[in-house]
């Protein structure tokens, strides 16, 4: 049995996360502490999604909670606020790949070492490939991501990351680098752009944020920091 | 035809980045009447570098607002000349700028200058390893001019930027009891300012290196030390490490940036003007093709605009040179199968390699402070300090540690097999991201026949002119010669006493990977030199097709060097501001015979 967490609260999570998007947040992967304060935080308003739709949330959610699950080192995705903050980033003008050159012709099947060369905006990607991703895992495993347990998750998202998943039009592992590029913005990003909720994650790796002057550390060699994080809002 | 007509002025200056900032000052001051065209926004300290906002990797690192609008225009590449060009769609292996300040606003503000052979690679090394040494592909060209013509030069810029640093050697003296580079050349003074403290990885390393019989040195840093006023009264803060350096604007001004060192002085007189959002299309010519009648661009509104001007500056971004003459007919374009021809000739990057030190918890290396130019370097494996006969290769370069402030969204190094998500990397970053040093080895990247910049046949800017295509791979001269200093590198690595060592170098055969960043530092595609044939632009940084057409910048170099580019390229901008203040403007005519 994984992470300690007992059979009737795995069974309460699934439930509740079957039901509604505020409870999604919940997650599977959390232990006793952590999980407490999740499932009372449920209670408050729960976000709602400018652009994804209630199942593209629904997978969004169960996939960055894998990318960086809750335990006692420190928050995870969800606690953090990544699928918020990746959804508010949809409708930014970098969502519409307005920040890369996206000028025809668009050639399949180039070599990696050239870059990004697919036509996908962030929208129209995570838009393609969610729900290709669902299909693909309907197929294989007969139940919606969300539902599988975390070995059978994680083996999913390892199959992105190689390539051995297809998911309809958007290259597997395009999307998994997507994915995993944004699921890092919205852990690590200053609060005020919807993510790093509390700064925890910062907290949790000894970086002060916004602070902006260390003329008093630099040459303190080896004394640890002991300033919290500043955030700039 | 444009459709707006400006009034002529004496000189219109094509991008308004360090050397185009260096121009506008040096012609200015000559009393001529100046425009500078600038493609990007307009800059400053403040709102662009203002305290706390300023302090946000997502919105400048990750969403790159003060670097190049890709959606615009970009560049392609390709490996070879059997392939076919591909947009550069992302910013990725290097990070193109654009606005007022251009990539001085947000570079790093490391500031070197250059060893004297580099100046002339190839009769160096013919001179001393024979002229077998040099493969034939290999298309080394001298530039034309010496250390000591360009000394005052360097020593000015150090002084308008307030670079940081310890000399060793001052007018043929060792100084300061040689704690300085013993591989430098001469100078002619000092620093204008003490280095930089220096951060607890970089300690280590220079413990380390001493260790191992090799000559670490204080890098000298354009964010200064102390509060500083340089030779324009522009004034300087005392750098904090924030460790918020490349990629941002100082919000402190003590980063070095056209716009703290030089636009406040440039403000104040009547007979300079800049425009902003205004794309230069070309450079107009007469009819003979020999005279540069002034530029046109597309403004702010959309309108197309010819600008009259009796001089013209190229002062675009490193490669972009290249690009505008061959759009606007400058020069003869470098044709790879006859070897004819020059404009975009010679294109170098760098040879990069990092080693990561992983000490885990309790080391409190404290990562996050940092500052762009600062560190501990040395020179021991740069240009030809050591014996490069037994080993076969050309090149070399400098080995740093230079903290600049990690921040966590542009990774965070893990030790080797660390899982890239999941449970297994989080507890990876906690345990190392303050506990984690590296150093990197800058290497050279010589000039090859077969790497070249050219316009694309398919794609196009947001102004219907075609993207600079760079033909170019990385080869086995330069992939051995990282290799090697690596190698090297690795006992110092040791030295330094962590619980692993990750190294990160190329193999024989590997390519040019545009996705992780590498560096920012092209050099070429306008050379300067002696002869005609083989440069674009004669030792003034005239261009010698047509005389009233000067290019500055690292386009210039004819070859890569192992520093960073931007202290020889603005030294090459005031040698060139010499000539024309002192020789040109009172007799406009080429003035090198060919």
């Amino acid at each position: 049995m994984p992470l300690g967490i007992s059979p009737a609260r795995r069974a309460f999570l699934r439930d509740a996360l079957a039901m509604a998007p505020a409870a999604a947040a919940a997650g599977t992967g959390m232990l006793g502490a952590t999980l407490a304060k999740t499932v009372s935080a449920a209670g408050a308003p729960a976000y709602r999604p400018a652009y994804f739709s209630s199942a593209e949330w629904t997978t969004l959610n169960a996939l960055v909670d894998r990318l960086i699950p809750a335990d006692q080192l420190g928050p995870g995705a969800l606690e953090a606020g990544v699928p918020e903050f990746i959804d508010l980033q949809m409708n930014l003008p970098y969502g519409y790949g307005a920040l890369w050159y996206m000028h025809a012709p668009f050639v399949k099947g180039a070599s990696l070492l050239m870059g990004y060369q697919l036509e996908f905006s962030p929208r129209t990607m995570y838009r393609s490939a969610l729900a290709g991703f669902e299909q693909a895992v309907q197929a294989l495993h007969k139940q919606p991501f969300n539902l599988l347990d975390e070995a059978a998750k994680d083996a999913l998202i390892a199959d992105l990351e190689h390539g051995t998943l297809r998911i309809g039009d958007v290259p597997p592992v395009d999307f998994f680098t997507q994915l995993l590029q944004n699921t890092h913005e919205g852990y690590f990003c200053d609060p005020k752009h919807g993510g790093n909720k509390n700064m925890a994650a910062w907290r949790m790796i000894n970086f002060p944020g916004a602070r902006g002057d260390y003329t008093d550390w630099v040459e303190q060699y080896g004394k640890h920091y002991p300033l919290g994080p500043v955030s700039i809002g | 035809m444009a459709e707006i007509r400006m009034k002529p002025v004496d000189a219109v200056i094509i991008g308004f980045g360090w050397t185009g900032a260096i121009m506008a000052k040096e012609l200015t001051e000559a009393g001529l009447h100046v425009v500078a065209l600038e493609r990007g926004a307009y800059r400053d300290t403040y709102p662009d570098g203002a305290y706390p906002g300023s302090l946000d990797e997502l919105t400048y690192l990750q969403r790159w607002k003060l670097f190049q609008k890709m959606s615009k225009t970009s560049v392609t590449f390709r490996h070879s000349a059997s392939d076919t060009a591909l947009p550069y769609r992302q910013i990725g292996a290097f990070k193109p700028g654009e606005g007022v300040g251009g990539a001085g606003l947000h570079w790093a503000g490391q500031h070197w200058r250059v060893h004297p052979e580099e100046l002339k690679m190839k009769s160096h090394y013919q001179e001393k390893y024979g002229r077998n040494f040099i493969p034939e592909s290999m298309t080394l060209q001298d530039f034309g001019i010496t250390y000591e013509e360009l000394e005052p030069h360097f020593d000015f810029v150090e002084k308008m930027m307030g670079t940081s640093g310890q000399a060793y050697c001052v007018k043929g003296q060792v100084v300061a009891g040689g704690i300085g580079n013993p591989f430098e050349a001469n100078r002619s003074d000092n620093y204008p300012l003490p280095p930089q403290k220096t951060p607890y990885p970089a300690y280590l390393f220079e413990v380390a290196a001493r260790e191992c019989g090799l000559h670490p040195f204080q890098e000298p840093s354009a964010n200064v030390s102390q509060p500083y006023t340089n030779q324009y009264g522009c004034q300087m803060g005392p750098c904090n490490f924030c460790g918020f350096c490349s990629g941002y604007a100082c919000y402190n001004y003590s980063k070095a940036s056209p716009n703290v060192n030089i636009l406040p002085a440039l403000k104040q007189v009547a007979n300079f003007e800049l425009r902003c959002d205004c794309n230069v299309l070309r450079i107009d010519l007469d009819r003979t093709k020999k005279q540069a009648t002034g530029v046109t661009y597309v403004d702010a509104n959309g309108n197309t605009v010819m600008q009259p001007a009796a001089l013209v500056i190229a002062s675009t971004f490193a490669y972009n040179n290249a690009r505008l003459f061959l759009l606007s007919g400058i020069g003869k374009p470098y044709d790879p199968k006859t070897g004819k021809g020059a404009v975009g000739k010679n294109v170098a990057y760098q040879t990069m390699s990092s080693v990561r030190l992983f000490y885990g918890p309790g080391k409190n290396l404290n990562t996050f402070i940092g500052a762009g130019g600062n560190g501990v370097a040395l020179d021991d494996f740069n240009a030809d300090n050591f014996d490069h006969g037994p080993l076969g290769f050309v090149g070399g370069g400098p080995v740093w540690c230079n903290p600049t402030g990690i921040k966590p969204i542009s990774g965070i190094p893990v030790p080797t097999g660390t899982p890239g998500w999941g449970k297994g990397w989080k507890s990876a970053i906690k345990d190392n991201y303050i506990n984690t040093a590296s150093f990197e080895v800058h290497g050279s990247n010589m000039v090859y026949a077969d790497n070249y910049l050219d316009l694309d046949p398919t794609y196009t800017d947001s102004f219907g002119q075609p993207l600079l295509r760079f033909t170019f791979d990385f080869k086995d001269n330069d992939i051995r010669m990282v290799r090697y200093i690596t190698e090297r590198m690795q006992q110092v690595a040791r030295a330094m006493n962590p619980k692993s060592i990750q190294t990160s170098v190329m193999q024989i055969g590997d390519h040019l990977d545009l996705r992780p960043y590498q560096t920012t530092h092209w050099a070429g595609g306008v050379a300067m030199g002696a002869d005609r044939d083989t440069s674009v632009v004669n030792r003034y940084l005239q261009s010698w097709d047509v005389h009233n057409v000067f290019a500055v910048g690292s386009g210039v170099f004819p070859v890569g060097i192992g520093y960073n580019p931007t202290g020889l390229a603005t030294a090459l901008a005031y040698w060139s501001a010499k000539a024309i203040r002192e020789q040109y403007l009172k007799d406009p005519r080429p003035l090198v015979d060919a």
